[in-house]
């Protein structure tokens, strides 16, 4: 095992894939020198050079600021025989190419009838809480979710985005990945062989029998953080984290409310119509019989990110909010709770 | 009209088949909508037969097309079979897409056919994306991608055009010119010439003024291509035509925004009737020969009628399939 950050997981997953497999490129903006740190070359770099040393421009290639034609070429590039990695950089540039992923990417296997495959990654990072304005800090993966024919990873961490990476690289459908950036430099202990960690599986990052604590994305360690709060006060938290937004692994959070009965969602996404809409549709769903109390999200509010230190930080989930929430769903156990330590 | 002396007999007659089989298939679903036998509408690419087939016809196997709204010519054009195109227009499980692409979505895989496109513009980067694949892999072929003058106004063409540039792609830009972005003149919305734009991306730029010589389009884009195959990069070809009939079969316009000089000095230059009295003249075939092509390929579109007509409705479950590559649960997805 080596120790890694969120960023070098990725970086490494990479340079796998690269080496694995020649019809693996990386294409966009700044990739050739770098900028974003994935394409670096890691700890080897003083042996083996960068991304552009290893591979060559011919598999490394910069590309003009223009995303629309960027993952267009992408697209038509793995229907013919790539499989390309795109950097796309900050996820609010995804916009620009919205056609693509919608018309393209995700409809031509199923408008074709099967004809075509599209083994493609777009990689975009979410820069959220960093002060960066209400341009560079969406995190629009709900979006995405809202549109059949694209599978789409959310690591928390930088074990799950090495083999979630090499998965996606795998794959023979489009894949997005949304990149936390407030957690690029969180280690982990990641396995020094290759390793892949299967979409649709969930993984349970704390039992507990209280309350189920779901974290996407940047808000996981949160909720983590909170789980380990509410243990002091004697709550339980079972935090799970998704993992994959598309499939989801519904399986592993409804058994989880059925054992808890109560069910908290975090996410750094805008409230409405978020992943968190969809866990807590699908819970009342199959679930409502187990609930003893109401499901409650804790989403990023329903506006703009404001620039000013002073501003953004409330816009999204804290820890705070999510210790608030769980309060909220474990009134009665607190209370109880209360009286034996009174 | 000037016949090529490199191309082979058999090449020259098959350049006449496709058109035809163009012409004939079109009127064909043009007669199957208004009877109700085809779901929605269809665009036809009667009037444009030689500008679809000369390019086509320069592209040899293995290379790539993508296309647009005008969607039949496209595939007919590189060579993929009838019957399955028809029953895709009808919704037919022995569609070429399995009944679930429809007219506006024909894609042939077998023959170089990577999509046509609702969306004007968006099958546009496909066809550089072929290219690169092409470059990077180091396969001898090319990617042609065809789009219309009000297309040639969307942006991702330019990004595009610049793209395959800077990459120095083996791409082919095909714009077929039929003067209207559906009803709009598009000289009233067009600033400058679309083939003058090939420069500011340090490309060639040709502009085929007649499009229906099907001979002066195939010279046309067999260069681009040439140059293409020799590594020299993309070049833009733009081709002036016109479409004969009404912008979608069924479509009612009040107002009549193309004069009738216009209308009868271009439906008097029919690419079909050209070329088959340039191939009598040049006594490579016989008005009897001719003939006996023109049935031959009537009683093609014939049988693709019938094939379409009388193969069954897709099973229910088909519309379940293909959206992923691996198995996913339906549960969740529904």
């Amino acid at each position: 095992m080596s120790v890694m950050t969120y960023i070098g997981a990725i970086g490494a997953a990479q340079q796998e894939a690269m080496s694995a497999d020649p019809r693996v490129i990386i294409i966009g903006e700044d990739v050739e020198a770098n900028v974003y740190g994935t394409t670096g070359g890691g700890k080897q770099r003083a042996e083996q050079g960068d991304f552009v040393q290893q591979f060559g421009k011919n598999r490394i290639r910069n590309t003009p600021i223009s995303e629309e034609a960027i993952v267009g070429t992408a697209i038509g590039a793995a229907m013919t025989g790539l499989r390309p990695i795109v950097d796309l950089s900050y996820s609010s540039f995804l916009y620009m190419a919205m056609d693509q992923f919608v018309n393209q990417a995700a409809k031509n296997r199923y408008m074709f009838g099967g004809q075509s495959s599209i083994p493609v990654v777009f990689r975009s990072a979410m820069f959220y809480g960093l002060n960066t304005g209400a341009h560079h800090s969406d995190r629009p993966y709900p979006m995405f979710m809202n549109v059949p024919g694209l599978k789409i990873m959310a690591p928390a961490s930088a074990y799950d985005a090495k083999g979630l990476l090499r998965s996606a690289i795998d794959s023979d459908d489009p894949v997005l990945t949304f990149e936390a950036v407030p957690l690029w430099g969180a280690k982990e202990e990641v396995p020094d062989e290759e390793y892949r960690i299967p979409f649709g599986v969930a993984r349970t990052r704390r039992e507990g029998c209280d309350v189920t604590v779901v974290g996407v994305s940047g808000s996981l360690p949160l909720a983590l953080q909170a789980a380990e709060d509410m243990a002091a006060r004697g709550v339980s938290c079972e935090v799970i984290d998704p993992r994959t937004l598309v499939p989801l692994d519904t399986g592993t959070i409804v058994r989880s409310v059925l054992k808890t009965g109560r069910l908290v969602i975090a996410e750094p996404a805008h409230r409405t119509c978020g992943a968190a809409a969809e866990i807590a549709a699908v819970v009342a769903d199959k679930a409502q019989h187990a609930l003893v109390a109401p499901i409650k999200r804790v989403c990023a509010l329903n506006m703009q990110v404001p620039f000013s230190p002073a501003l953004e930080a409330q816009i999204y989930p804290t820890r705070e909010r999510i210790v608030a929430a769980i309060e909220a769903v474990c009134a009665d156990q607190l209370n109880a709770e209360n009286r034996r330590v009174g | 009209m000037k016949i090529s002396e490199k191309l082979a007999r058999e090449t020259l007659l098959e350049m006449q088949r496709r058109m035809l089989r163009i012409r004939l298939f079109d009127e064909r679903a043009s007669k199957m909508v208004k009877r109700g036998y085809i779901p929605g509408t269809v665009h036809t690419s009667i009037g444009q037969e030689a500008q679809v087939v000369g390019a086509c016809m320069a592209l040899k196997s293995g290379d790539h097309m993508t296309g647009n709204h005008r969607s039949h010519g496209h595939p007919i054009g590189m060579g993929s079979p009838l019957g399955p195109l028809m029953a895709e227009l009808v919704g037919k499980a022995t569609g070429v897409c399995k009944g679930k692409g429809g007219s506006l979505h024909l894609a042939d895989y077998a023959v170089g056919s990577l999509g046509e496109s609702g969306i004007t513009g968006s099958s546009i980067p496909i066809a550089v994306g072929a290219g690169l694949s092409a470059q990077v892999l180091g396969e001898d072929r090319v990617a042609l991608t065809f789009f219309g003058d009000g297309t040639a106004n969307q942006g991702v063409l330019y990004e595009s055009m610049n793209l395959a540039s800077a990459y120095k792609l083996p791409v082919i830009f095909l714009c077929e010119n039929n003067f209207y972005a559906l009803s709009t003149p598009s000289h009233t919305v067009t600033g400058g010439r679309i083939v003058d734009r090939a420069a500011g991306f340090g490309m060639p730029g040709v502009r085929v003024d007649d499009g229906q010589d099907v001979m002066a389009v195939y010279d046309a884009v067999a260069e681009a291509v040439d140059r293409a195959r020799r590594g020299e990069g993309p070049s833009l070809v733009e081709v002036m035509t016109y479409r004969f009939r009404e912008h979608s079969e069924g479509l009612r316009i009040n107002v009549d925004y193309r004069n009738s000089e216009e209308k009868q000095f271009w439906t008097a230059r029919d690419p079909i009737v050209l070329f088959r009295e340039a191939l009598i003249a040049a006594g490579i075939a016989t008005a009897a020969e001719m003939d006996a092509i023109e049935a031959e390929i009537a009683q093609e579109v014939e049988d693709c009628a019938s094939f379409a007509l009388e193969s069954p409705d897709p099973e229910p479950s088909v519309a379940f399939e293909h959206l992923f590559t691996d198995a996913y649960d339906l549960e969740d997805v529904l």
